[in-house]
């Protein structure tokens, strides 16, 4: 089994080597262009020089998706074992679903109730 | 197809002749297997850059590239070329360490949702038993390499753009992944192989066609492609989160988008349609036996149509809706599939014994 997951590691190391010669190809080949300007090197906007800081505090909204997304992640990774022996467990299986699954709609309803959901 | 298969048998032997041990071979062979993977990624890039183009024009009645060689295929070459040779221009004010490592990251995650699909029956890198969990969590890692690029351009369309791809992309994974937990129950295994395996009598989207469809929807917008492409929308924020970039980073955006295409068609095709098993036990048509190979790029084409075809015919849905769509609409359905999945095969199984 960790063979299985060595090869998936060299399979990302293929990805992270592929894209630098490609890289490297480029680099050769715009290699005689001129040094960009300092003018070219500025932030894209509308032909403006950008205004104010852009890094800063983001829309409260994002985060509260954040936070029930994460609630449903973890659920997700229950259900998968879950998911799996299903058919050998029968009528347990489905009483234990919908336990599971009940808790889940509460704290789905009350996210709801509470708002988390809407786009202010 | 079995020539490759044969070749790949051949390579692995030869590797153990030479004294390697049977488990650096495997490694050996993932690294082979993930070059072709690349190769076959770079061919699709290829090859849908210019279908976009051309089905665009299509549906839009009008004329796509076609002066370059016969059907505009000239133009491919034109495109790669241009990219190649382009400066490569990085914003004085961006966080330029994470500026560079977005794009490379990115295509990383999209080669790797590579490694555990079945292409035909032995023709998959990595057959791991948590395969379709490794498809997951791998697909979702694309998110992380999407705010890296918005949030280090230093720009406010690319921040604005990365925030909405997260917030979009975190939104469409849970329909996404319990469409799949359906499928996961029927077949009770998380392996690719089992699970093509399983729909030798009746393809999944027959029983399971509620969750095919939270599937595509859900994909359509992972893929931040039309009509849920508002992570990039051209009108009002240009490109989104790769605004910045220019030259073969740039191109490095595409590709890892084409790629996480073709890694959802393929997925949908695995999962659904059947993999590389022949429609209606067709096995041999008038005498001559089809690879499955020839089956999964059929039906993976089939896929890739659509989302094209969707992209240029649906317009751009508002942000709100959008969030709407997939908590209150797409949630609830994918949760009621399970459970009348769940009562089904409980039932079914009563039937039977």
């Amino acid at each position: 089994m960790l063979t299985s997951y060595a090869g998936v590691g060299v399979i990302f190391l293929v990805g992270i080597i592929f894209p630098l010669i490609l890289l490297g190809v480029s680099a050769i080949l715009h290699s005689n262009h001129k040094k960009p300007t300092p003018t070219k090197l500025l932030t894209y906007e509308c032909g403006l020089e950008t205004e104010g800081d852009t890094w800063i505090q983001f829309k409260l909204s994002y985060f509260m998706y954040a936070l029930v997304f994460v609630a449903f992640d973890v659920e997700t990774i229950f259900l998968y074992p879950w998911a799996i022996k299903f058919q050998s467990l029968g009528l347990f299986a489905i009483v234990e679903m919908f336990i599971f699954i009940t808790i889940l709609l509460l704290g789905y309803w009350y996210a709801w109730k509470e708002g988390a959901l809407e786009w202010i | 197809m079995q020539i490759l298969i044969n070749l790949a048998n051949g390579i692995r032997s030869w590797l153990e002749g030479m004294g390697l041990s049977a488990a650096s071979a495997e490694v050996i062979m993932s690294a082979v297997g993930a070059l072709a993977v690349v190769i076959f990624i770079l061919t699709h890039v290829i090859i849908l850059i210019l279908a976009e183009r051309r089905v665009a024009a299509f549906i839009q009645i009008r004329k796509g590239p076609n002066r370059l060689g016969p059907l505009g295929i000239g133009q491919v070459i034109a495109d790669v070329v241009k990219t190649l040779s382009k400066e490569d221009i990085i914003p004085a004010a961006a966080d330029k360490f994470v500026f560079k490592i977005a794009s490379t990251t990115l295509f990383a995650t999209a080669l790797l949702t590579f490694a555990v699909i079945p292409f035909s029956k032995g023709m998959v890198i990595q057959d791991l038993n948590i395969g379709i969990f490794y498809f997951i969590a791998m697909a979702s890692t694309g998110t992380l390499s999407i705010l890296m690029a918005g949030w280090a351009s230093n720009n406010k369309y690319a921040l604005i753009g990365g925030m909405r791809a997260v917030a979009q992309m975190i939104s469409y994974e849970i329909p996404m992944v319990f469409s799949i937990l359906g499928v996961v129950m029927l077949t009770g295994s998380l392996k690719m192989s089992d699970i093509v395996l399983a729909q030798k009598n009746m393809w999944f989207i027959v029983p399971q066609f509620i969750a095919f469809v939270v599937y595509y929807v859900a994909a359509t917008a992972e893929l931040n492609r039309a009509p849920f492409d508002l992570a990039e929308g051209e009108q009002e924020l240009i490109a989104g989160y790769f605004i910045e970039y220019s030259g073969i980073r740039w191109a490095l955006f595409m590709m890892a988008e084409y790629a996480s295409m073709v890694a959802a068609s393929a997925i949908a095709t695995t999962l659904f349609l059947g993999g590389w098993l022949a429609p209606f036990g067709l096995d041999t048509i008038f005498g001559v036996t089809i690879p499955g190979f020839v089956w999964f790029m059929i039906k993976l084409y089939f896929m890739l149509f659509t989302f094209l075809w969707v992209r240029w015919t649906f317009p751009r849905l508002r942000v709100d809706h959008l969030m709407h769509f997939g908590w209150k609409f797409l949630i609830p359905v994918s949760l009621a599939n399970i459970l009348v999945t769940g009562i089904g095969i409980y039932v079914y199984q009563r039937i039977i014994s």
